[in-house]
Order: structure tokens, then sequence, then C-alpha cells
């Protein structure tokens, strides 16, 4: 489909004799909500890294807006419309709330560097507006009153807001949150979830949100793809994901794999 | 109004500099102009070191560029022609070779940091500190810049102003550098490269501009070193003097531009406060290093600001 604003095709991973992703295929059409799920292991965060840049494929593509993304640097992938969190939280610790969002700001915001040396108003224009963006971020996160917190500094559940804040003022078309709910509670999570959705209709964002704990995504996603050894085993909406008896089994196992996981379900 | 605000540091600096000039006497003005000098280098090595967090052990490779090249431009104009005073000459000359000794150390700052600074860490130490023993090496085999004697009778245009607007352009310059978008994206560099990339941040493209910007400003210090000892020689510009530098920007605390600043004047002049400690000088100042680095780990502003340390007093002071 031509509407799509990313499409991996057949995105292979191989690192020596592992093949950590095989034949990997999304399309992802705008403002979209898809969960990426398997267990752990399978291959997730893997494709979030060939999708972002981190990793070049070893086969396959990856297309962005229409751009073939293979091989650029992540800078340059995160510039056509992409822009991520870390599994294991990745700020700049040392570095305030608000500077953490305005370093994702600057790639789009900035002049060039002489601006600022010699202080001309259009470099004060544009601190302004960076600000501005940052700040109403942080706000949209629920962290408008910590602008000036130290990063290392905040609590956990904060830092993966925060995260999310940064990823958000690269102002991408393509959102990847890699396991945003990781270490919360279960207020927290749910709070964090209804959140993502919000975060997609306000920024007209499409998500790609990995996560393990299936129960999760089932109720904000509106597809799923489920990988297992890097093999994608199953995709399509969460209903008929979740009766999948591939998907059971990967999960599960072979025995009692339904009644589990609809029990869980209820 | 706006020229006169980004300008209003060396309006106000300029007058001051001179008076002490005028006025201070003469041992005073000696230590505040190497000061002043040292300032330069550990404020500029500071953006490479502290900003972007690499590890560059070849400072003085850069002086030596900026000094030979402001060196030979000088000796080369040295008599006024054209019915020009010779003190607007001499001044103008110098202002014009210390501009073309930047140029030539950043472009040389470049041509280092493009291919070195995909490493990182120690290796990229290595490397710089290569750098330094390379230009150092080849300077002394090449007989126009004067071999292993160097270059003599180069002319005294330094003084207390000319180091004194220098020292205040490099600190303008950093600050301003690191109150900027282009300065935190340096400072993502330091405080983790992968996510920084994955914000966008041009990691490689970065470590490239602070590595140039730091090289010119050292190649600044080296010109004006040179015409203040009036001689240029290899000698003067061996990794000794690169680490110098690096021990002002640790002892001060990497990223801390303040901090830098007054590890640099602490430094100088505590070094010439020991003059009469005799051949105990050098012992007695890596004992003030050692008891430093035990009392205050991260130096002596860690990351920080002086002035961020007020705020923190004032804050304790109203709770």
């Amino acid at each position: 489909m031509s509407g799509a604003v990313l499409r991996a095709e057949d995105v292979t991973m191989r690192f020596g004799g592992l093949t950590a992703l095989s034949k990997f295929n999304i399309e992802l059409r705008p403002k979209e909500l898809v969960g990426l799920i398997g267990p752990n292991g399978a291959g997730k965060t893997t494709a979030f890294n060939a999708l972002s840049g981190v990793y070049a494929p070893t086969e396959g593509s990856v297309i962005l807006g229409g751009v073939r993304v293979n091989g650029l640097r992540p800078h340059q992938v995160c510039a056509l419309g992409i822009a991520r969190t870390f599994q294991n939280i990745r700020l700049f610790k040392n570095l305030s709330a608000l500077d953490n969002v305005r370093i994702a700001c600057h790639a789009r915001g900035h002049g060039p560097l002489w601006e600022p040396l010699l202080g001309t108003s259009g470099h004060e224009v544009r601190e302004g507006r960076m600000e501005a963006t940052a700040r109403e971020l942080l706000e949209v996160m629920g962290l408008g009153d910590l602008a000036d917190a130290q990063a290392k500094n905040l609590p956990y559940g904060l830092q993966r807001r925060l995260e999310i804040a940064r990823a958000l003022g690269a102002e991408p078309k393509v959102l990847c949150l890699d396991e945003p709910a990781a270490g919360m509670n279960a207020t927290e999570t749910a709070a964090l979830m209804s959140l993502i959705h919000d975060i997609r209709d306000r920024f007209g964002v499409a998500v790609l949100l990995i996560e393990h704990d299936m129960k999760l995504v089932m109720g904000i996603s509106e597809r799923l793809i489920v990988l297992d050894h890097g093999v994608t085993i199953s995709s399509g909406k969460p209903e008929d994901v979740r009766k999948d008896p591939k998907v059971i089994e990967a999960y599960l196992g072979v025995e009692d794999g339904h009644k589990a996981l609809d029990s869980e379900a209820a | 109004m706006r020229a006169l605000r980004s300008l209003a540091p060396f309006l106000l600096g300029a007058p001051v500099f001179w008076l002490v000039q005028c006025y201070a006497p003469p041992t005073l003005a000696i230590v505040l102009l190497m000061a002043g000098v040292n300032v330069i280098l550990a404020v500029s090595l500071n953006m490479v070191n502290g900003f972007t967090g690499q590890f560059s052990l070849g400072h003085a490779g850069f002086m030596a560029i900026g000094a030979y090249t402001t060196a030979k431009i000088t000796l080369a104009l040295g008599d006024p022609a054209g019915g020009v005073p010779p003190w607007l000459w001499s001044n103008g000359v110098f202002l014009l070779a210390l501009l073309a000794g930047m140029g030539l150390s950043a472009l040389m700052g470049l041509m280092v940091g493009v291919p070195s600074l995909r490493l990182r860490g120690d290796y990229l130490a290595i490397v710089t500190l290569g750098f330094n023993e390379i230009i150092r090496v080849l300077i002394e085999n090449v007989r126009w810049l004067g071999g292993a004697t160097g270059i003599s009778g180069v002319p005294p245009y330094t003084t207390l102003v000319w180091v004194g607007l220098a020292a205040l352009a490099t600190v303008v310059t950093a600050q301003r550098l690191l109150c900027s978008t282009h300065g935190r994206a340096m400072l993502s560099v330091r405080e983790d490269e992968v996510a920084a990339e994955a914000m966008g941040v041009d990691t490689v493209g970065y470590k490239v501009r602070a590595f140039a910007l730091s090289a010119a400003f050292a190649g600044l210090g080296g010109g004006l070193l040179g015409h203040y000892i009036l001689l240029v020689t290899p000698k003067s510009f061996t990794f000794v003097k690169s680490i110098e530098v690096v021990v002002m920007v640790v002892l001060g605390g990497m990223g801390s531009i303040s901090g830098a600043t007054l590890a640099a004047v602490l430094l100088t002049g505590a070094l010439e406060l020991m003059r009469g400690l005799d051949q105990y000088r050098m012992v007695m100042y890596s004992l003030l290093l050692v008891v430093l680095m035990l009392a205050r780990p991260t130096g002596l502003f860690g990351t920080r600001e002086i002035w961020e340390f007020w705020g923190a007093k004032k804050k304790k002071a109203a709770a």
C-alpha cells in the first residue's frame, strides 16, 4: 500500500551464524497503533534496531516515508521521521528534563553554528521556539513542573515518560516504544497505556509498541505482530491473534494454553 | 543594538585590560599574561574533553600549528609599508596572523578529527597523542621552520590587552556555545552517544566541530605565547604541554567553563608562587594536584558552573 509511513520488506538480521530476525514484514499506516509482541528473546528489539538504523539489515529493506533507509546512520533515519525509546532507559542523565527534550528538537530546529557565537536574533527566535515545543511536550507527559530536574533524579516511571517526551521532540511520523511499561506497577501501566493512546490522537503519529506482556497491548493495539525466535508467527487483529494456536504455544507451551490465556483475558 | 550586546564583553573588557597593562607591576603582569594564555588553552580543550566527552591529548600540536603560522606571518610582514603608522601596522599584522593561525589549526583539527573521531576513549587519546608527536617531529625536520632550534627573533607583539581579549573571546565563545542548541547537542554526545544519534544528533559531525573549534583556539593560544616568549621551538609543544592543559581541565571539572578558567589561573599562580622552592617546585606542584583531586574527585566544580553553586546556596538559605 502506498499510504504506509513505514514499511519493512523481508528484513533479516544475522549476527554470525545466528539469525535474530528472519523475513520481518511490517506496514504501518499513519496514526496506526500496532503492537509487536513475543516472548523474551523473540527478536523484538532487534526489529526495532533494524527499523531505526542502529543496525543495517542483512537482507531486505526498510522504507520510511517512501525513502529506503538501509545503511543510513541513525540520525539520518530519525530525520526521515522515526523516533524511539529504549528498553533500558537511555536518557541524558546529567542534563535537565528540559534539555533532554530540547536535544531531540535540535535536528529540526537548529540554525548555523556561528549564529549563537555571534548572538544573532535568528538564534534567539529558534531557541525560543525549541524551548516552547519542549515545555509543551513535558506538560503533555505530566512533567511540566520538573523541567529543571536532572534526568537521573527523576523517579523511574517519570524517566520512562521523559523518554517518550524526548522521542516526540524529534517530531516523528512513527514513534517506536520499546517496553515503555517495563518495571511499572499495574496502575502506572494503565495510565501510561491510555496516555500512549492520547499521544497518538494528539500528535497524529503511528505508534509501534513492543511489549512482552500480551494482556497490556491487547487493549490498545489495533493490530498485533507476534514474533518468536525471530520469525513472525502471527499477525492481525488482537482478538484473532489471541486465539491463534501458534501464539498460545509460543507464550504458554502446548498444554492448557487456551485456558490460561482466556482466564487472563477475563 | 544587538551588535552592541554581542560585543559588550569586549567593549567592557578592553579598558580594564588596558588599565591593568598600564598599572600592574611587571611580575604580576607576567603571571597574568601566562594565566590568560592558559585560560585560552584550558577552556578550548574543555570544548572537546568536557562538552563532547572525547579525550584529546593533542592540544599542544594545535598550539604548535598556531604558533608557527603566526610567527611566520608576522616575521614576513615585519616592516610597515605604505606610510601606515607602526603601532597600527604591527597590531593589524598580528591580528591577521593570529586569525590565519586559528584557521590553519582548525583545518588540521578537521583533518585529524574526521578519520579518528570514530574511535572512542583511550583509542582516541592515543591517536591525538600520536598526532601531537607527528607535528612536533615534522617541525623538527623542516629547515624552513627552523628545525629543532625553532624560530627566534619573533616580534614582541603580545600584550596583556591582546591576551585578555583573546581569553575573553575564548570564554565567551565557549559559554555561548554551551547555552545554545549546538552546545546541548555536544553534551548529548558526552551523555549517551547511542541515544543522541537516535534523537537525530549527528554525533560524528558534532565531535568534528568541537575538535575544529577547540583546535582554532589552541592555535590562538600558541600564537600569543610565541609572540610573548619571542621564540617558537618544537620543545614548547611536546605532549607534556598537552597533559598540562588536560590537568587544568580535569582539575576545573570536565565541562565547566568557569572551572577550567579558575583552574588555569590557580595553577599558573601556584607555579609562580612556588618559584622560591627551586628543585622542589615540581614536587610540590604534583602534591598539590594529588591533594586537590583527592579532595574533589570530579574537579573543582564537577560539570557545573560557579554561579550554579551560588544559586544552590541561596536556595538553601531561603529554605
